[in-house]
């Protein structure tokens, strides 16, 4: 897998009133995640090479991939493969990278998501929706000690893409 | 190949009234649009501009105003000669109730192909809703010094 032929498809980026440190461990940690990320829990072996894994709130494996990238408390990369059938043959890997910089007394956190090839909107669609709901409860969940009850509905448009590819959803 | 635009969305624990007062009274607006002052009569078609630290940076006109839940203006960025020679942009906010809080989706869009002000205001709303989803949230301000956000001639 070569880094250098992903492409940036999503990049959102918010500031939040808090340290780079504390920023990292929200994204490294399975409490922490599980409080903003709907429920879910991040799993991560912080070295290059490492497993990184997102468990739905019943524990079953939801994404998985691997360390890229790993200088706390400043970037991380992995990639982020949904662990359904086929998607990975059908879309390749996912490359997710958080980048943490300072803003003053705040942080400014970016998130990537890229792709080695060209992905439609339909399927964009899911990470369109559903990063800002995770990193704004993240934010809110910094900042004021309570994450948002955002409820989601399941992404019709990317699951209507991904069947259409032969990708089993659940 | 799509036009370029820029779209930004984030969740709010507020109410769509409060969000909207937020987003139209210039009082609010300098606790976190960097001391900007939002002004407008807020009228379809009346005038709209952005005053930061007395200096006019920005001016429109009002396109929609639909309380609480839809408000659009042009915006046309007056501070440098390259930005003022571009036709003026569009700028609408939608607010929609997302259970106990509110959804805001931002469109920016209707720029010049190699417009000179598309990284700039790329930059600069994250920033802007960042401070304003704080505020609402915290009743405090989120200082972000305007060097950090990276924009040529904005510090």
């Amino acid at each position: 897998m070569k880094i250098e032929n992903f492409k940036p498809s999503i990049v959102y980026t918010i500031y939040i009133a808090s340290t780079p440190e504390k920023v990292w461990e929200a994204l490294t940690s399975p409490e922490f995640s599980r409080k903003y990320f709907f429920g879910n829990a991040v799993e991560v072996d912080l070295r290059i090479g490492g497993a990184y894994i997102v468990r739905t709130p019943d524990g079953s494996l939801h994404i998985s991939g691997e360390v890229i990238e790993c200088d706390p408390p400043r970037k991380l990369t992995v990639t982020f493969n949904v662990n359904w059938p086929a998607l990975i043959e059908k879309l390749g890997p996912t490359l997710v990278t958080y980048e943490i910089e300072p803003a003053g007394a705040a942080v400014r956190l970016t998130l990537t998501e890229a792709h080695d090839r060209p992905i439609s909107d339909d399927i964009l669609a899911g990470g369109r929706t559903g990063w800002p709901a995770i990193l704004s409860s993240l934010k809110s969940l910094l900042e004021t000690g309570e994450a948002l009850a955002i409820k989601m509905a399941p992404p019709q448009r990317m699951l209507e893409a991904l069947k259409k590819l032969g990708i089993k959803t659940p | 190949m799509r036009k370029p635009e820029f779209v930004y969305v984030t969740y709010i624990e507020t109410t769509p009234e409060k969000l909207w007062e937020a987003l139209t009274s210039s009082e609010f607006s300098k606790r976190y649009w960097f001391n900007t002052e939002v002004k407008s009569e807020w009228k379809i078609g009346s005038p709209f501009a952005l005053v930061m630290d007395g200096t006019t940076t920005d001016v429109g006109e009002i396109l929609e105003f639909d309380r609480p839940r839809r408000l659009s203006y042009t915006f046309h960025h007056v501070l440098s000669e390259a930005a003022r020679k571009e036709r003026p942009t569009k700028v609408v906010f939608v607010l929609e109730p997302h259970g106990k809080l509110v959804k805001l989706t931002l469109t920016h869009e209707d720029f010049e192909d190699g417009s000179v002000i598309l990284d700039g205001i790329s930059k600069g709303w994250p920033a802007i809703l960042a401070g304003l989803k704080t505020l609402l949230e915290s009743g405090t301000a989120l200082a972000i010094p305007p060097v950090a956000l990276g924009i040529e001639g904005f510090q």
